[in-house]
C-alpha cells in the first residue's frame, strides 16, 4: 500500500510547529500504524533527516502511551482501540493521512507528536489512591456485589491515554477523573475516602487548566476502552454531595 | 461548600439548576399561551391573572435572576473552556467523532440565539403587556398584540426560528442537566434522552402552533372578512 503522510513536526515545546508531507510505499495491510511510522523513520534516518518523535510503549493497547490524532480522530478511524492496535488495512491504498499530536492547553507538545501528559499524574497524586494505615486487609475478606465489582472494573479499564481530553472540544479531563473516582468509590476500601478524593482530584483538574464538561459524549465515543459517561455522573454526585455536606 | 461555586462542577451545578427552573417556566408559559387558541376571553383572563396575582409578581424578579444566573455561569464556563482549547490548538482535520450531536457542540451559539430573540420577544410582547401593569399604566390588549404581531409573516418566521433554536438547546440541556446534577446512570441515560426529545418537541410544537394559528386562521380570516365587507359595501 502507498500513503501520503502529513505529519506535525515541532522541534521543541517553544518552537512553532508545521506539517511536513512524506510519501511512503510498500506497506503491508497488516502493518500496525506505529510500525508504519517506524518504517517512515527508518527511511528518514537513511536520508539523513530527523525521525518523527512519537510516544509508544507496550504496543498491545494497555499502557496508554500512544497518542496520535489521525485524520480527525483520536487513535484513528477504528473504534475502541489505541493507535498501536490500528492497522493499515483500515485505510485505502493511496490515502492521505494527517497525523497530529493531542491538542490541549494542559497537554503541551514536547516534540513532534509527543505531548506532556504529566497533568494526569498530578491529578492522580492529588487523590487517585487509597490510604492504608496499619495492616493491609486481605481484599478477599470483604465481599463485594458482582454489579459493583463489574462497574469498578469497567472504570478501571482507563489507561490514561488522554484521548478524552484530545477529543473534547473543551479539553476536559472529566472522563479520566471520573473513571478513577468511580473505580475506587465502588469498592468498600475506596468508598471511605470517596468524598475527599473527588474534591481533591477535581480541584487539581481545574487548577491544571482542563476545561469543564459540557456532556457532548465525544470522550466516551473515542475512549479506546469504552468508558461510559455514567462515571462522570457519579463523579458529579460524589463531588456535589461532598461539598454540600461541608 | 464555599469552594463549590469556584469549581467547574459547581458552576455546572448552578447552570443545571437554573436550567431546570427555566425548563419549568417554559412549560408553564406554554400552558398560558395555548389558552389563546381557545378564545380571546380565556387568554385575556389568563393575562389579567398574570398582571394582578401577587405570587406571579413576586416570581418575575426570581425568573429574571434565573435567566441571569444561567447566562452568567454558562458564559463563565464557556470562556474558561476557550482557554483550555485555544484557537491555536485546533486540529488541522476537524474532529470526526460520529456520535456527537450537533446541538451538544453548539449550546453556546444556540444560547446566544435564544437570548437575542428573547429580547425581541420582550420588546414586542412583555413590555406592552405585563410591564405596563407593573408601571401602573393600562397595557394594550394582549390578544390584540398577538393578532397584530402574528399577522406579519416575517415575525412568525423569526418566532419559529427562535423556537427551533430553543428545541435544539433544550433537547441537549434537559438530559445534560440531570447528568451534571449527578442524577444519571447507564440505565437512565437513554431514558433521559427520550424524555428530553419529548419535552423539546412539546415545546416546539406548542409554541410554533400559536403564530401559525394566528397567521393562517386569524389573519387570513380577518383579511378575508375585511375584503368581504369591503365588497358588500361596494
Amino acid at each position: 500500500m502507498k500513503f501520503t503522510l502529513k505529519v506535525w513536526r515541532q522541534k521543541n515545546a517553544k518552537a512553532k510547529g508545521r506539517f511536513e508531507t512524506y510519501k511512503i510505499d510498500n506497506i503491508s495491510p497488516d502493518t500496525s500504524f506505529l510500525e508504519m511510522i517506524d518504517i517512515l523513520n527508518e527511511n528518514l534516518i537513511r536520508e539523513g533527516k530527523e525521525p518523527v518523535a512519537f510516544d509508544h510503549d507496550c504496543r498491545e493497547g494497555i499502557c496508554g502511551m500512544c497518542s496520535l490524532y489521525i485524520n480527525g480522530r483520536a487513535h484513528g478511524p477504528d473504534d475502541d482501540i489505541t493507535t498501536c492496535q490500528l492497522h493499515m488495512r483500515k485505510f485505502k491504498d493511496g490515502d492521505t493521512i494527517t497525523i497530529e499530536p493531542w491538542r490541549s492547553a494542559a497537554f503541551p507538545v514536547v516534540k513532534d507528536l509527543v505531548v506532556n501528559r504529566r497533568a494526569f499524574d498530578e491529578i492522580l497524586q492529588a487523590g487517585g489512591f487509597i490510604n492504608v494505615s496499619g495492616m493491609v486487609p486481605d481484599a478477599n475478606n470483604i465481599p463485594i456485589s458482582k454489579l459493583d465489582a463489574d462497574e469498578s472494573m469497567d472504570a478501571s479499564a482507563c489507561i490514561g491515554c488522554g484521548a478524552c481530553v484530545a477529543t473534547c472540544k473543551n479539553g476536559s479531563a472529566m472522563l479520566f477523573v471520573a473513571a478513577r473516582v468511580s473505580a475506587l468509590a465502588k469498592l468498600p476500601q475506596g468508598r471511605v475516602e470517596a468524598s475527599q478524593r473527588a474534591k481533591a482530584m477535581v480541584a487539581k483538574m481545574d487548577e491544571l487548566g482542563f476545561g469543564a464538561c459540557t456532556n457532548t459524549q465525544a470522550c466516551e465515543a473515542e475512549c479506546p476502552k469504552g468508558i461510559s459517561i455514567s462515571h462522570i455522573a457519579r463523579l458529579n454526585r460524589e463531588f456535589l454531595w461532598a461539598n454540600l455536606k461541608d | 461548600m464555599s469552594n463549590l461555586l469556584f469549581s467547574s462542577i459547581g458552576k455546572k451545578f448552578v447552570v443545571s439548576l437554573s436550567g431546570c427552573f427555566l425548563l419549568i417556566f417554559l412549560l408553564m408559559h406554554l400552558g398560558l399561551n395555548l389558552t389563546a387558541l381557545i378564545s380571546k376571553e380565556s387568554y385575556d383572563a389568563v393575562c389579567h391573572f398574570m398582571d394582578v396575582n401577587p405570587l406571579v409578581q413576586a416570581m418575575v424578579p426570581v425568573l429574571v435572576l434565573g435567566f441571569l444566573v444561567h447566562i452568567i455561569f454558562a458564559c463563565n464556563l464557556e470562556f474558561k473552556n476557550w482557554t483550555s482549547r485555544p484557537r491555536n490548538m485546533r486540529y488541522a482535520v476537524p474532529t470526526k467523532t460520529k456520535e456527537v450531536h450537533w446541538s451538544a457542540k453548539n449550546m453556546f451559539v444556540l444560547g446566544v440565539l435564544v437570548i437575542g430573540f428573547l429580547f425581541l420577544h420582550l420588546a414586542h410582547f412583555w413590555s406592552k403587556m405585563q410591564l405596563q401593569h407593573f408601571l401602573g399604566k393600562e397595557g394594550t390588549n394582549a390578544y390584540e398584540i398577538l393578532v397584530y404581531q402574528f399577522s406579519q409573516w416575517y415575525y412568525c418566521l423569526i418566532y419559529i426560528v427562535w423556537f427551533i433554536a430553543i428545541y435544539f438547546h433544550v433537547s441537549h440541556g434537559f438530559w445534560s442537566a440531570f447528568q451534571s446534577l449527578g442524577l444519571n446512570n447507564a440505565k437512565w441515560l437513554p431514558r433521559l434522552k427520550v424524555l428530553a426529545k419529548i419535552y423539546a418537541l412539546v415545546v416546539l410544537i406548542g409554541y410554533v402552533a400559536i403564530p401559525l394559528y394566528f397567521f393562517f386562521c386569524k389573519s387570513c380570516c380577518c383579511q378575508a372578512a375585511a375584503e368581504c365587507s369591503a365588497m358588500m359595501l361596494q
